[in-house]
């Protein structure tokens, strides 16, 4: 009895009690989003609701399993179910059945799951196991070169698969892996990257090219205290791209404005290098560096963007980014899903209330826009508590990840809250406006077996190594 | 320095995990608090209002006849996305269209502002009531159709299309205007369906129901507590007596020009006739645009309603109001005596045919002299004593307005234009200051000049002199059931500035106009009814005279006051003067004394007689 207590006590309530809690409300969503009067017995299981439900018991068998097992099986097994989860992942994409165009679903007699959704934990642990080993230096190439490879593996297979969304989630791992060591320009500069992104997609790329050779000339005098040659630099540029500009123009050559522009940036930059390998001024060629980088970075996206990407993700973005709007057309969604959660007001409209998904104005309702109905029918207040509810869980892993002496569960827990955090933040952000709308469920609350289970897993593997502790 | 650093990295990811959700909280108070277009949209999206249409008022006659009454038909409706493939040559031949006309039918619908292919659009409006038994028992082969009743005007007397007036859709505009209207809505766009426009239509219903995203009707909202049930239009019954307006409309066939009959003890128009006149029945429903292209082309101009709207110079019924004026003034007397040698000599004169001279004020009343009302009339504008040609001019025209001329009556139908009565500044504007006198405007004096008047002003003047001297405002309708009276501004009395014991010498040489020969208008005499009446002889511009003549009976408590206007159909006693006698008999007695009279009224044709003295 004693030993009982304390088998209990170790664990860490907390997250169990918020997990509870999130996947009860889920299931109550669920229901009142495909609520009708027909069918509304809680206990149908014809309907979502009553196969969530379903869903939801085996995922507690499955925590309690996770529990019960010796925490050694995670750590040593940890490649074993990461190869386990790849060779799914290759079937489901050799022998998937398409749903929404992606090969993500494998048939299992009469149940589909999404490989995708179970590669997640196994990434995790197979990252944690190579960057909990003692004494590994994250910076080394070796290391680079190992943790790349595991991260990008199934980044590739879930990308061949066709589903963006689940590939993406991947790289939120950059949080996990920065707190494990990689330096802090390396976070600013892909911050910079995020926002030159954007940048790109709304301003023409004359006015990137000039942003980005003022940021380096700026940068230069910040950093190399040699204003009078930075001046002298970014002036006879300028003079190159007048001199250019009027080659261009009356020698017949038609030059397009930005390429002018990014000649007569790029023009001196020899002149510059042979003056830093003179001088000895290593800034020199690190910000050539840069420029160069970032210049083409921004030439990939603008081509990636109007040339490759699909015009439907090129209007959603630009929908999300203002440029332009058509609420009745690829911008339905995401209008349909903000007029739903703005209709909920304060307190929202009631419990079952919600007109505005119960009648499918909202597509996805119970799936990926879930949000919606607890933003229509709780309201401002229900939203808000859904959303700290997932703040202090994923506060509170990093919290207990810290407290970790072994590098293994540490490194395994702050992977779990980066993707719980990419989760939430990219399925709220896009129901409301505020990322491109991304087909990723919100974790314990979407309808579904395969996304119920693999958050399941990857929580519970953590409560199970802390526990363990 | 190491274990700083990553201390330091746990607060930054906590950091920017606290600082995203801050932001998607912050969204959602912007969202779900600050903007409240959302939730404007989101009632948008879900509740369909769908208006009940009440039926219209129906209109009766003052005896109690229904004339206007509704018939039932149907809009075919279409709502695109669940059409399914079906017999295009069975659908057409049901409807009378062709295989094209279908597929047009579709084009079209797409053009409609607001069209939506979740919803029901007009695919074929005014389905008659035959076709649509027709199409009912074949409905459910064409899936996405469906039918919505609605309600169109028909006539149980082909009659007073212009007192009537027609329906129509609103357009644009009317919605813009008044936010009761919606698009495929119904409005009376003439006559009293206009006028009477918020007491016919009633009040529509709206039933509210909840739809999904494929705008599939998922229940009523909130049990129907926000669903109003229509309120049917209220019944109207009118002035006119349908008989009467009938008779009057075949009188006028073959001849332009107009009928108005007051009741003059009350104000009640018991006929207004407009001629050529047409069947109100061509405009209702799907015909009535190109009908009303016709009409509106016909060089007659069928659709200008003459009793209200045509300005017609008075002739000589206006002698009358000069020889009132005149009493009233002090400047002629009832036994004043004037000699005619064939016209007034002074000035540039004007002309007078054959007749006894001198005339007493009554005879010149009874034989319509043109030249002792010249001397009436610059006996008024120029008496001694009173001031100045400008302050006398003044008060004639007051006092010929006093009459109900020179300004709208106020008739309760749209459209109704105020004629003229000429002022002082008119004169001084066309001469100049001082540059006129009586003589410039002698032709004032037998009705002719600058006056302008209606046939309803002059059938109110004749209605004024049944009365001896008062009127109320003419009006068409008489009872709106369901409420009580009407409005008040019908029974208020108008009295004339001139005294009634003036309007004697008129009615005495009206009466004998009629009665007495040498009379101008004998022909119009009845054998036991006492007819007062007055000729005139209108000179135009446009063409030959008109023929007016107006008249009231019995002489006393009389119950019919009349006015007639045939245009360019000559000498008053001529036409004018046989078909107000006819209304009389027929209104007062409902039988036909003269059928050889009658015969010849209805076998005239007195159409394109526009040249003059030809």
């Amino acid at each position: 009895m004693q030993e009982r207590n304390r088998a209990w006590r170790g664990l860490d309530w907390p997250i169990i009690f918020i997990y509870l809690l999130l996947v009860f409300m889920g299931w109550l969503n669920i229901y009142a989003a495909v609520y009708s009067d027909e069918h509304s017995s809680i206990l149908d299981f014809t309907q979502r609701y009553g196969m969530q439900l379903i869903w939801i018991f085996f995922a507690f068998a499955l925590a309690i399993v996770i529990l019960m097992l010796d925490r050694r099986i995670y750590f040593v097994f940890a490649y074993f179910f990461y190869g386990i989860s790849i060779i799914f992942l290759i079937a489901a994409l050799l022998f998937g059945r398409v749903v929404n165009g992606a090969h993500s679903w494998l048939q299992i007699g009469s149940v589909g799951i999404q490989p995708a959704e179970f590669a997640k934990f196994a990434t995790v642990l197979a990252l944690a196991k190579l960057i909990g080993v003692y004494n590994f230096k994250i910076l080394q190439p070796n290391s680079i070169l190992k943790i790349c490879a595991i991260l990008f593996l199934p980044v590739v297979i879930i990308l061949l698969q066709n589903d963006t969304g689940s590939a993406m989630v991947y790289l939120v791992l950059i949080l996990m892996l920065y707190r494990e060591g990689l330096p802090n320009w390396f976070m600013l500069f892909l911050a910079f990257m995020v926002l030159l992104f954007i940048l790109v997609i709304i301003y023409s790329m004359t006015t990137i090219y000039i942003l980005l050779f003022s940021l380096t000339i700026i940068l230069f005098i910040i950093y190399g205290n040699k204003t009078k040659e930075a001046i002298i630099y970014a002036f006879s540029s300028a003079i190159a791209g007048v001199i250019i500009y009027l080659i261009s123009k009356y020698g017949g050559y038609s030059l397009s404005l930005d390429k002018i522009v990014l000649i007569s940036a790029f023009i001196g930059i020899p002149l510059v290098l042979i003056y830093a390998f003179f001088r000895r001024i290593k800034l020199i060629y690190y910000l050539s560096l840069f420029l160069f980088v970032t210049s083409s970075f921004a030439l990939t996206v603008d081509y990636g963007f109007h040339r490759i990407l699909p015009i439907h993700q090129q209007k959603r973005l630009n929908d999300l980014l203002g440029i332009e709007a058509d609420p009745q057309g690829w911008g339905y969604n995401v209008n349909q899903s903000k007029i739903a959660i703005g209709s909920g007001g304060f307190f929202g409209k009631g419990y079952l209330q919600g007109t505005q998904t119960k009648f499918n104005f909202v597509p996805e309702q119970s799936t990926d826009f879930i949000f919606c109905t607890v933003g229509e029918e709780w309201g401002f207040l229900g939203s808000t508590v859904v959303i700290a509810l997932f703040a202090i869980l994923i506060l509170r892993i990093i919290m207990i990840a810290e407290r970790q002496q072994e590098a293994f569960a540490r490194v395994y827990g702050y992977g779990v809250a980066s993707i719980i955090f990419f989760h939430v933040v990219v399925n709220v952000g896009m129901t409301i406006g505020l990322f491109p709308v991304i087909g990723i469920p919100l974790p314990f609350f979407s309808y579904g077996g395969s996304s119920l289970w693999a958050f399941t897993i990857l929580l519970f593997i953590f409560v199970k190594l802390d526990y363990s502790r | 320095m190491q274990l700083n650093i990553t201390t330091d990295k746990k607060y930054i990811i906590a950091g920017i995990v606290l600082i995203a959700f801050i932001i998607i909280v912050i969204k959602l108070f912007i969202i779900q608090i600050l903007e409240q277009s959302y939730k404007l949209s989101a009632s948008n999206n879900v509740l369909r209002y769908i208006p009940q249409y009440p039926a219209r008022g129906l209109i009766y006659d003052r005896k109690g006849n229904l004339i206007v009454c509704n018939q039932a038909t149907y809009d075919l409706m279409v709502v695109k996305n669940e059409v399914k493939a079906f017999d295009t040559t069975e659908f057409a031949s049901i409807l009378g269209l062709s295989k094209d006309q279908v597929k047009d039918g579709f084009v079209q619908i797409r053009r409609v502002k607001g069209y939506s292919p979740f919803k029901p659009s007009v695919f074929l409006k005014q389905i008659p009531a035959k076709t649509y038994a027709i199409l009912q028992e074949k409905l459910y082969k064409f899936p996405g159709f469906e039918v919505h009743p609605r309600t169109l005007r028909t006539y149980n007397k082909k009659i007073a299309g212009h007192l009537f007036g027609y329906i129509g859709e609103v357009d644009d505009d009317m919605i813009s205007k008044n936010s009761y209207y919606q698009l495929g809505d119904y409005i009376g766009i003439n006559g009293l369906e206009k006028s009477y426009e918020k007491v016919l239509r009633g009040k529509k219903g709206v039933n509210i129901y909840m739809v999904d995203v494929h705008n599939r009707i998922k229940g009523s909202y909130e049990e129907g507590k926000f669903d109003t049930t229509a309120v049917v239009g209220k019944d109207i019954v009118c002035t006119i007596d349908a008989d009467l307006q009938e008779y009057g409309e075949k009188l006028m066939r073959n001849k332009i020009g107009s009928i108005v009959a007051i009741e003059p003890s009350t104000g009640e128009v018991l006929a207004l006739i407009s001629s050529p006149s047409y069947d109100p029945e061509l405009l209702v429903g799907r015909d009535r645009a190109y009908n009303y292209k016709i009409l509106q082309g016909d060089t007659l101009k069928p659709i200008f309603n003459r009793a209200l709207m045509a300005p017609y110079p008075p002739g000589s019924t206006f002698k009358i109001v000069n020889g009132l004026i005149g009493l009233q003034d002090g400047v002629v007397y009832p036994t004043t005596h004037y000699g005619c040698a064939g016209g007034y000599p002074y000035g540039r004169g004007v002309g007078c045919h054959i007749h006894p001279s001198p005339l007493s004020f009554i005879q010149a009343i009874q034989m319509s002299c043109n030249t002792y009302f010249c001397y009436v009339f610059r006996s008024i504008i120029d008496k001694s004593g009173y001031g100045t040609i400008e302050i006398n001019f003044s008060n004639w025209e007051k006092n010929v307005k006093s009459f109900g001329f020179g300004n709208r009556l106020g008739i309760d139908l749209p459209n109704e234009t105020r004629g003229n009565v000429p002022t002082v500044s008119y004169y001084d504007r066309y001469y100049h200051k001082g540059g006129w006198n009586s003589l410039s405007i002698i032709s004032l004096s037998i009705g002719q000049g600058e006056l302008g008047t209606t046939p309803l002003q002059i059938a109110n003047l004749a209605a004024t002199i049944a009365n001896r001297g008062f009127f109320y405002t003419p009006h068409v309708v008489k009872e709106i059931k369901g409420e009580a009276g009407i409005d008040p501004k019908y029974i208020e009395r108008h009295t004339t500035t001139v005294d009634s014991t003036w309007f004697n010498y008129i009615v005495d040489g009206m009466e004998m106009a009629v009665n007495v020969p040498g009379g101008t208008g004998t022909i119009a005499a009845l054998p036991k009814i006492k007819v007062c009446g007055k000729t005139g002889t209108a000179q135009n511009p446009h063409g030959a005279d008109h023929s007016v003549f107006i008249a009231f009976a019995p002489k006393e408590k009389p119950k019919i006051a009349i006015a007639v206007y045939v245009e360019n159909a000559g000498f008053g006693g001529t036409w004018a003067a046989p078909i107000a006698s006819l209304m009389i008999e027929k209104y007062l007695t409902d039988s036909i004394s003269r059928p050889e009279l009658e015969k010849m009224i209805f076998d005239a044709i007195l159409l394109n007689r526009y040249a003059r003295k030809k």
